[in-house]
């Protein structure tokens, strides 16, 4: 019985830090400009896909093709910004209602354009280095593409850290502190914000591409994370990098406690119930600024 | 240095500036003053890029209409905001130090600093706290010494005297004078009229948006018309 909950545990903290980076990124997008990302779920499936694509191309290991995908989701948040939010953002009236219908819009395209192109069935990698392999822990047996996703998730969430102690990460900080102000002292906010689309991608490009190396991809594999990634960002206080993180571990220890207590189809339930617990009792989420 | 002719802006659908005609040579410091809503933020606004406008703004020669405002503070035209704008959660060193972010090429950086220091020893013994965290002559301090981390050739001050201790303002007063003997020209706008008067080459008075007089600081300050314009007696 303890291994049983032990293995619960381990594996819920393991799919946690994954909840944790996917919602990071939104949660950076969202401090920076105040934007919620609708399209941020098919940003994840998108960036699966880029994996599954090279993979079967190239021949290539997921965790070789980690800085690409990224790389290229960076790109890809990038052209987001420019193409789109950056127009949303110019719009005269009812600006907050243009973007959410912007990225909503986004994702019901994303979602169309992946079906169009790699089909509805779910697919998976099963041909890589970590694939069934499986690493013990005193009583429990953990499958190694998760270790290896935790631990990636982990140094990513070390990356942004290091990142908002530089420069430019001060220029972000003060960007999402004052967007007007930034202009007095030279700093173009439109390329701020572009990196942080970019680094906001490029995050949830680095969930997608260990995600994928255990976990079936499909063009609609990107709604249920996302659903999780808001619930994060709002458990974790929004705007927060350590929220983010600690909402994530905490949302996947309860997921994977619930399935264990009631039965797996249910494991949501207690993850909800936690979350409308920490809105009634501290709205703004357990390291909320706001 | 900046010219302005027939310059006319409408601010928050109001016409706020019309057909103004404003002049600052190099090194000088010149005064804009008048009555409360006659436009003198409008038209530092203006000059920053922040405000839709009719006219010619030239600074040096190149025209700055139509340029977005971080394009104009990178040409040397730094403005201290009302209100400040400092980054309140970001430290007084960090909001220093983003001063000078986008003259990443500069070899010499973060020169400026020493100038700012030595002008305001306040902001160098609270280098790590917050900008929230200071009393309202200091967050001043420090969004002056901010503008002069862009290293401008012109420093534009909206109200630097606005919400602080009486005792402070002359402090900044004076450090304006010392930055003007630095070489940095200076336009300020000011509802203390004496004080602005008093550190400046030349005015301009302005009311309902129009210049109704300029001239040497010193005869608009002697002038009765502009007493009555701008204390409204």
């Amino acid at each position: 019985m303890t291994a049983l909950v032990l293995q619960a545990v381990v594996s819920g903290l393991l799919m946690g830090l994954i909840y944790a980076l996917v919602a990071a990124g939104l949660s950076l997008i969202f401090g920076l400009m105040d934007v919620v990302n609708f399209a941020h779920g098919e940003m994840l499936m998108l960036s699966m896909f880029a994996v599954l694509a090279l993979h079967g191309a190239l021949h290539v290991d997921a965790l070789l093709l980690l800085p690409v995908v990224a790389l290229i989701m960076f790109g890809g948040g990038v052209a987001v910004y420019r193409l789109l939010i950056a127009r949303a953002l110019s719009v005269a009236s009812n600006r907050g209602m243009v973007q959410i219908f912007v990225t909503f819009g986004l994702a019901i395209f994303l979602r169309g354009a992946a079906q169009f192109a790699f089909g509805g069935e779910f697919r998976s990698i099963n041909d890589g280095w970590l694939s069934n392999r499986t690493v013990a822990l005193g009583p429990v047996f953990l499958p190694l593409p998760q270790v290896a996703a935790g631990l990636v998730c982990l140094l990513a969430f070390a990356g942004l850290l290091a990142l908002s102690r530089t420069e430019f990460g001060r220029a972000l900080e003060a960007t999402r502190e004052d967007r007007d102000a930034v202009a007095l002292i030279g700093i173009d906010r439109d390329r701020i914000f572009a990196f942080g689309w970019g680094i906001g991608a490029a995050t949830v490009g680095v969930a997608g591409t260990m995600l994928s190396t255990f976990y079936y991809v499909s063009p609609s594999v990107g709604l249920n994370f996302a659903v999780i990634a808001y619930v994060t960002v709002a458990l974790g206080g929004f705007g927060s990098m350590l929220g983010a993180l600690a909402a994530g571990l905490l949302i996947g220890l309860v997921e994977s406690l619930t399935a264990l207590a009631l039965e797996p189809s249910l494991k949501q339930v207690g993850m909800f119930a936690v979350y409308l617990l920490v809105l009634v009792s501290r709205p703004r989420g357990l390291f909320g600024k706001i | 240095m900046l010219r302005l002719e027939g310059v006319s802006a409408s601010y928050r659908g109001l016409k706020a500036l019309q057909g103004v005609d404003v002049a600052v040579e190099a090194g000088e410091v010149v005064a804009v003053v008048g009555a409360n809503g006659a436009g003198k933020s409008t038209l530092l606004k203006t000059i920053a890029g922040q405000v839709a406008t009719e006219g010619t703004i030239t600074f040096e020669g190149q025209s700055l209409r139509r340029l977005a405002p971080h394009r104009i503070a990178r040409l040397g035209v730094a403005l201290v905001p009302e209100g400040r704008r400092l980054f309140p959660r970001l430290s007084v060193e960090d909001n220093l130090r983003l001063g000078a972010y986008a003259r990443r090429h500069d070899p010499d950086r973060f020169g400026p600093l020493d100038l700012v220091f030595e002008l305001f020893p306040r902001l160098k013994e609270r280098l790590a706290q917050r900008a929230e965290t200071l009393s309202g002559g200091e967050q001043q301090m420090l969004a002056i010494g901010r503008a002069l981390m862009t290293k401008p050739r012109l420093l534009m001050l909206d109200e630097p005297s606005q919400g602080i201790m009486p005792k402070l303002v002359d402090d900044i007063l004076a450090a304006v004078t010392r930055i003007r003997g630095l070489g940095v020209t200076v336009l300020i706008v000011e509802q203390r009229l004496a004080e602005a008067l008093a550190i400046a080459d030349r005015a301009y008075v302005l009311q309902t948006g129009r210049v109704v007089m300029s001239g040497p600081a010193a005869a608009v300050a002697a002038d009765a018309d502009v007493r009555r314009a701008y204390l409204g007696i």
